[in-house]
């Protein structure tokens, strides 16, 4: 048989089959990989499971009138989320206007040459150590600095400005705006990070080539090199409206627990994971229920803009390398 | 033999659209390049070649300041364009890089459509002219057109190499540079498409100057006018390059004034 001698590997070189403990331990790594890859799709799958099974019961009571009512109240038995739907999706999308611009921002001027590479290095671990800071911390400094701070501007802006809806209320202390300012802050970590990455990761012969061509710098960033890098950097907003929809604990000290829809930045409001916290603890068995709808809707709303999200960079991906 | 000389001289001291006095080139406290004197006509092709850290490319570089994007790069000498020297403190690189075009060793197109590559340098330029015509124009001399004439929205990564270096050249040939600088055009493609550019570059030398890097001595032969010849000094395990010869590529080809020239030609370093 031809394939016997490179199966007792003996040629009288130095190069030899592998032995069979080598294959046995490179099977075993495969497999082990296998079973770990798929243990973490079964954890998930599990999850959503579990948390269905508690909310099937509220699921058949309410239906889908859940999502679009806009009471919550367990004496009356009226439970709807669709306050806590927009509060959650408005405190992310503002959040994340936020997060992304300045953390675009600081990627740019920590990666394309504006620092000594020492500074680059020190100003990135600093904004990667606001990552570090516990969420809790967050809301008690967005209590008693933000909300204080933030009160005039806020006062001003409605008394000059109230016809715009945006201003249409004062900021009586807790509320949309500093809750999602305060979000901004704990997501701008992820999108500063990962947009330095992609940035760095464009190749440095396209660098070499927007300069040469007698571009100046912000022709060359602006329209070669962040375009370049659009996907990944969509990608990091996307990993930030994740971490922002999720987000708990600061909102629930911040966003003054309040179910109302209203486009009023300074109006207290309400979140899906802020309610889960904060009613949770006292909830009965009709409530919990509710609670475990409640929960189902925040995981599928995560799950939705990540599949989005993810599909979009795939696509912009293909398209820029031109795989379409 | 003498005749000829004197008339390539001549015509050195004309048509200089380059002129390159390099005195000294360092990145950080290495010194890659020394005494170089190199001109670059206008209309021709002036080939580069020498042995692998010669400094070919440092040198090309400095053509249109491509190399201050280096850290720690520092140019000692003149580089006189059109007999105003491009390192005076009042030049700004950037508007150097406009009138002296580069393709580089490997293929850069940006992320974009095969049409917005070529028409970058038309819009930086804020060319009021009409672009789609440019681009045709350019990607035509680039020898490109009627392969990607029905897909100019593709992504210019989608191409082949040796069609993504076309599109490279149409890039930078789109706002008629004065001279057109090629570091190693063809190293990153294979025997086919370095002779499609070759032959591309032949036609460019109607209209644009070019100066050529290669380490294909034969490749020189075939398209540069004029040849460089760069040697290098190696001491103390630090390499420092500087310029062996130049003279017309017949001359140095077949009468090398130098040993140095005669034996790298014959093969007996690399």
């Amino acid at each position: 048989m031809a394939g016997e001698p490179a199966k007792t590997g003996n040629h009288g070189g130095i190069a030899r089959a592998p032995a069979a403990g080598e294959r046995i331990a490179d099977r075993l790594f495969r497999g082990g990989t296998r079973v770990l890859t798929w243990l973490v799709v079964l954890l998930s799958a599990y999850i959503v499971w579990e948390i269905g099974g508690s909310a099937l019961p509220a699921i058949r009571e309410y239906g889908l009138g859940f999502l679009i009512g806009t009471e919550w109240d367990p004496n009356a038995g009226k439970f709807g989320v669709l306050p806590q739907i927009w509060g959650t999706v408005y405190s992310s999308f503002l959040a994340l206007l936020m997060a992304g611009t300045v953390g675009l921002v600081i990627a740019i001027f920590l990666t394309q040459g504006f620092l000594p590479a020492k500074l680059e290095t020190a100003f990135r671990s600093i904004v990667e150590l606001l990552a570090a800071v516990p969420s809790v911390v967050y809301g008690l400094w967005g209590i008693h600095v933000v909300i204080p701070l933030l009160r005039p501007a806020a006062d001003w802006l409605h008394a000059e400005l109230g016809w715009v809806p945006f201003f249409g209320t004062t900021l009586s202390g807790p509320g949309m705006f500093p809750a999602a300012l305060v979000l901004a802050i704990m997501v701008l970590p992820t999108v500063a990070a990962i947009s330095q990455d992609a940035l760095r990761a464009v190749p440095h012969k396209m660098r070499e080539a927007v300069y040469g061509m007698g571009a100046t710098r912000w022709q060359a960033i602006l329209k070669v090199i962040v375009p370049a890098a659009s996907s990944s950097i969509f990608g990091a907003m996307v990993l930030g409206l994740g971490r922002a929809l999720g987000e708990t604990m600061a909102l629930a000290m911040l966003v003054g627990n309040s179910n109302q829809i209203t486009l009023s930045l300074f109006s207290p409001a309400n979140t899906l994971a802020a309610s889960l916290a904060l009613n949770f603890p006292e909830a009965g068995v009709v409530e919990a229920g509710a609670l475990m709808y409640a929960a189902l809707v925040l995981l599928a709303i995560t799950l939705i803009v990540n599949v989005i999200g993810a599909s979009i960079v795939a696509r912009s991906t293909r398209r820029l390398e031109g795989q379409a | 033999m003498a005749i000829a000389e004197n008339l390539v001289t001549t015509a050195f001291a004309k048509d200089a659209v380059l002129d390159c006095r390099l005195d000294r080139l360092h990145y950080g406290s290495f010194q890659a390049v020394r005494d170089s004197h190199i001109p670059v006509h206008k209309g021709r092709i002036t080939g580069f070649i020498g042995p692998s850290g010669c400094g070919k490319s440092s040198v090309l570089r400095c053509f249109n300041r491509t190399n201050d994007l280096i850290p720690g790069f520092s140019f000692d000498g003149q580089v006189l364009f059109e007999g105003s020297d491009i390192y005076a403190a009042d030049i700004d690189p950037v508007a150097i890089r406009r009138f002296i075009g580069m393709v580089f060793q490997q293929p850069n197109p940006f992320a974009m459509s095969i049409f917005d590559n070529v028409a970058f340098g038309l819009k930086i330029n804020r060319y009021k002219g009409d672009v789609a015509a440019r681009v045709e124009e350019a990607l035509r001399q680039a020898a490109l057109w009627d392969e990607v004439k029905d897909k100019l929205k593709r992504s210019g990564l989608s191409l082949s190499g040796g069609q993504q270096q076309r599109l490279c050249i149409a890039r930078a040939i789109a706002t008629s540079p004065t001279v057109l600088l090629m570091d190693e055009p063809c190293s990153a493609l294979d025997p086919i498409a370095t002779q499609r550019i070759e032959e591309l570059m032949l036609e460019l030398k109607e209209r644009y100057t070019i100066a050529l890097v290669t380490h294909n001595m034969q490749q020189a032969r075939r398209v540069a006018d004029n040849t460089a010849f760069m040697g290098v000094d190696i001491a103390g395990g630090r390499r420092t390059g500087y310029l062996v010869e130049f003279g017309s590529t017949d001359q140095v080809f077949e009468d090398p004034r130098e040993a140095l020239t005669r034996e790298y030609l014959r093969g007996k370093f690399s």
